[in-house]
């Protein structure tokens, strides 16, 4: 068996008379790729915020290695208004803040990027550092972790170099082309050490040729960093190459999963992307 | 009991003025999401300009003067002040308000020579009437009916107008009301202006209650006004008309107590209340951010 | 690299030195009795650099949006009055009260003469910015969860409430009420004096500097150390910093409690320069001054803040007195002159610096990098 690092179980969010995400069940492996598809506003990203800490969801668990880290019921108003199934199954309520899942492990890139702005590309990554640093404001302050920080500096360096970017390190992280500001984000969020790499639409908005290097790096890292990885795409061709497994979502709703060859073939989920023909 | 009934008096003429002020706050928080940290001080120079225009012109001139010159200087104010920075970050506009409202002041005190003014005397509103044995001022009758009236019509305005249809989908969201081709500038300055035009009113009826004006006069009632805004809930009219009559009716009863000192201390630890447990406010919308 | 920073940090460290000691020599060169008003200048300079930067840490460098300065400063100047009045002088400036509810004083507890007033000053002003900093621990639990404008309003209103309370009757023994604190150790007690009581080396102003340089040099420190770093990504993007692991909550109120401590100290250093200490000095009008110098100067920009602190109360306190001033000029009375015509002025300038400058004298950008660029473009031809 397996080990598995993400479980989702049962997760429903609900906004206000909104299912956002319905009923919401998946595993990620150890050491795999799992992609995360859906057309458009099919829930993909509000599961990844509810992974992630960024909502709480109105039922359900998230489980990371083996721990149970969210959890949630309906409360208060939702009570009455709640649609989703498996209420009553669970009692606590635990909602970390995101920045504790980080810590936990798991690290997250953005859809639509969101660098910090005025940093350096050295100094994007290394600020992803600090949640591992263990040196406290005092110390920090009158430089009594030098040590810590100089290590700090050189792995940020190694990454750098490892993801292709040592070149423009003190630039700003705004001034780097697209492509290179999505691989910023993703060197950024491995900085933080994570076990789990989440990674939104990490091809939106490349051509063709830079998708294939994407997917390459992707596969790279995986291996570099044995991490597990879990992204939401909709480039298919990147999506097909890499994963291992792929979980689909319409509506809010899981639709299929299996291995690329299964989920190319499912008659549920073409329907899903090109909608139901009339006379059919 | 007749001390009651004055506190009671005061604290809702008060509360009228405060709405008046409050009315512009809330406006244009609504749409622009900005604290107009200047408004208060419009409501200052409105009192002033009517001290000095009353020395040379009759009273029947200069009211209506005044109410127009504070209408200008507000809409003078947004174009000169916010428009420029309408893409810049928030912290900009919020240190340009301050900026204007510093400004308002020291011109204020230049002018005066920083001495008090006295506010004169307006013929039917600063004579004496008696209510249940309190001596009171009309201004106190007079301004519950008025705020009613104003506000009022203000809301006819809001719901009934097309001027008032386009605010609306302004304050609800600027850049869809920007593409459905509503003309964002006209309907600030439309903001602006009524906004103004209350706190004008809202001058004449509160410094013929507290006669003379000092280039701070402006500040704290304007600060407690906008508290008043947040209270009721931000962007909605109702809202802070309910916010200052409560405010006024508190900062009338502790005033009237031994821990006077305290009476805009309290209106802040309120502000810091309302802001913790329920930033809505009374009868404000929930707003989220998206990831 | 590393070696053209230990450069820079070296020069930097230098050029202050070579500040610090022309200070000195300015001061015992030039009559102070002469000069009042240069030497009033650059102490309150120091004192507003000092607090400028504390607001900068928080405005600039975290984003968070806090006009509680005056506030703070306030707490920092009662601290430091209340615990450095020397006790034969108590029951003087507590006359209303019949005496001080606090009966020591730290330079005396730390043995009197210059060792005494030297600890228990420093003492003093560093218990003056705890203060401040609990308080604001206190506060923040609340008010730090408020969005940007809120969070202005909130402090600004806290600003308020603390000068309503140290002006209550009920805490005159401690607080004097409403009145003045005075008669405590200031910036001339460090001057030095022969046996003849003649004042021989003069170090007022150079006090001034050295305690709100130090203050400079350690927020500097920290802006550049992995929690600055930490608070630039909060300012930049909230969600990403979340979600690269920095605790909100915890890091904006270590910037907020941080700077309220500075905030703190400086405000003891307030009440040394102004030889007192009274609740309604502190106004919400402070809070603006130091805002617009933190404007003026850059928001984002240390250096920024002390010149521009430096400019600002030259300018309003020296050179531009003369607007002030009635003047006839042949004859003729010069329009416009008169009291109050130089803070219109100010308000002028300083509308135009935040409608048409917006970046300020400095933007985000510190002295040593304008250098740093020339080298740079130097090398590139």
């Amino acid at each position: 068996m397996s080990e598995n690092v993400l479980k989702v179980e049962n997760v429903t969010m609900q906004f206000g008379g909104v299912v956002a995400v319905d009923n919401l069940n998946l595993e990620v492996n150890k050491g795999e790729i799992v992609a995360l598809i859906g057309p458009n506003g099919a829930g993909k990203t509000t599961a990844f915020n509810v992974i992630t800490g960024v909502y709480q969801p109105t039922n359900g668990a998230v489980w990371f290695q083996g721990e149970k880290i969210v959890e949630n019921h309906p409360q208060g108003k939702m009570k009455q208004q709640y649609k989703g199934g498996h209420a009553g199954e669970y009692t606590q309520a635990l909602a970390p803040t995101p920045d504790k899942v980080t810590r936990l492990g798991m690290a997250r890139t953005f859809q639509n990027i969101r660098l910090w702005k005025s940093q350096t590309v050295f100094d994007n990554v290394l600020i992803a550092k600090h949640c591992r640093a263990a040196s406290n404001v005092f110390s920090a302050t009158f430089r009594l972790n030098r040590k810590e920080e100089a290590r700090q500096r050189e792995n940020v360096l190694e990454l750098l170099e490892t993801v292709g970017l040592a070149d423009v390190k003190d630039e700003l992280a705004t001034s780097l082309p697209y492509g290179k500001q999505r691989r910023l984000e993703i060197a950024r969020a491995l900085a933080a050490e994570p076990k789990l790499l989440l990674l939104d639409e990490p091809a939106a908005g490349m051509n063709p040729q830079e998708t294939e290097e994407l997917t390459a790096f992707i596969g790279e890292i995986r291996d570099r960093f044995q991490l597990t990885v879990f992204l939401i795409e909709h480039h298919m061709n990147l999506v097909m190459n890499i994963s291992d497994r792929i979980y689909v979502l319409d509506f809010g709703k899981l639709i299929a999963q299996g291995d690329p060859a299964a989920i190319q073939n499912d008659k549920r989920v073409i329907e899903a992307y090109l909608g139901v023909s009339e006379d059919a | 009991m007749q001390y009651a009934i004055s506190i009671l008096l005061s604290g809702v003429s008060l509360g009228g003025q405060y709405a008046l002020i409050a009315i512009g706050y809330t406006m244009v928080y609504g749409i622009l999401r900005l604290i107009n940290f200047a408004h208060g001080d419009v409501f200052m120079v409105a009192g002033l300009m009517m001290v000095y225009l009353t020395a040379s012109l009759p009273l029947a001139v200069s009211v209506p003067l005044v109410l127009v010159l504070t209408v200008l200087l507000g809409f003078i104010i947004e174009r000169a002040a916010y428009k420029p920075l309408r893409e810049a970050p928030r912290m900009s506009v919020m240190i340009s308000a301050i900026g204007v409202s510093y400004l308002l002041q020291n011109l204020a005190t230049y002018i005066t020579g920083g001495l008090p003014q006295m506010y004169p005397e307006i013929p039917g509103i600063s004579a004496t009437v008696t209510i249940a044995g309190v001596p009171t001022k009309w201004v106190t009758v007079v301004t519950p009916v008025l705020v009613l009236v104003l506000v009022l019509a203000l809301t006819r305005l809001i719901h009934h107008t097309k001027v008032g249809m386009a605010m609306r989908a302004v304050a609800k969201d600027f850049e869809t009301a920007q593409l459905m081709g509503i003309k964002i500038n006209a309907v600030i300055s439309v903001t602006f202006i009524i906004g103004s035009f209350l706190a004008a009113v809202g001058s004449v009826l509160y410094f013929t209650n507290y006669q003379s004006i000092v280039p701070l006069s402006g500040s704290l009632p304007g600060l407690r006004a906008f508290v008043a805004a947040v209270f009721g809930g931000i962007g909605s009219i109702p809202g802070a008309v309910v916010g200052a009559f409560i405010i006024g009716l508190s900062e009338s009863v502790i005033k009237g107590s031994s821990w006077s000192i305290f009476s805009d201390a309290f209106t802040f630890a309120l502000l810091i209340v309302i802001l913790v447990v329920k930033p809505t406010g009374l009868f404000g919308e929930k707003v989220t951010d998206k990831v | 690299m590393k070696q053209t920073v230990k450069k820079s940090t070296w020069a930097v460290l230098l050029c202050v030195l070579a500040l610090l000691a022309a200070v000195v020599v300015l001061e015992n060169v030039l009559d102070p009795n002469k000069n009042i008003m240069v030497f009033a200048a650059l102490k309150k300079g120091a004192v507003y650099a000092l607090v400028a930067v504390s607001m900068n840490l928080l405005n600039g460098f975290t984003g968070l949006f806090s006009l509680g300065q005056a506030g703070f400063m306030l707490l920092g100047a009662y601290t430091y009055a209340i615990l450095t009045i020397p006790a034969a002088q108590r029951d003087t400036v507590y006359y209303i009260y019949n005496g001080s509810a606090v009966n020591f004083s730290l330079p005396e507890l730390f043995g009197g003469g210059t060792a005494g007033l030297v600890l228990g000053v420093l003492a003093a002003l560093i218990l003056g910015g705890c203060v401040a900093a609990a308080v604001a621990w206190l506060i923040g639990l609340p008010v730090l969860r408020l969005k940007s404008d809120y969070l202005a309003i909130a402090t600004l209103g806290f600003g308020e409430i603390i000068r309503a309370v140290f002006q209550w009757d009920k805490l005159g023994p401690v607080t004097n009420g409403a009145n003045a604190l005075k008669s405590f150790p200031t910036f001339s007690s460090f001057n030095i004096q022969n046996a003849a009581g003649e004042t021989v080396l003069r170090l007022s102003t150079f006090t001034a500097f050295l305690l709100a340089g130090i203050c400079i040099a350690v927020i500097v420190l920290l802006i550049n150390s992995t929690y600055g770093r930490a608070f630039k990504a909060i300012r930049d993007d909230e969600v990403a910093a979340e979600a690269m692991g920095i605790n909100l909550s915890k890091h904006k109120r270590l910037a907020f409690v941080i700077s309220s401590f500075f905030a703190g100290v400086g405000g003891g250093m307030f009440a040394m320069f102004a030889n007192q200490a009274q609740a309604k000095t502190f106004t919400t009008a402070m809070t603006y001054e130091i805002l617009l110098i933190v404007v003026i100067g850059g928001i984002g920009s240390v250096s920024g803040s002390c010149i521009a602190a430096f400019l600002y109360v030259a300018a309003s306190e020296w050179w531009l007195r003369f607007l002030d001033a009635e003047t006839f000029v042949g004859g003729v009375k010069v329009p416009l002159l008169r009291n109050g015509f130089r803070m219109v002025v100010f308000s002028v300038v300083i509308m135009i610096v935040v409608l048409f400058f917006r970046r300020g004298l400095m933007g985000d950008k510190e002295l040593p990098d304008l250098f740093k660029k020339r080298r740079k473009g130097g090398a590139a031809k």
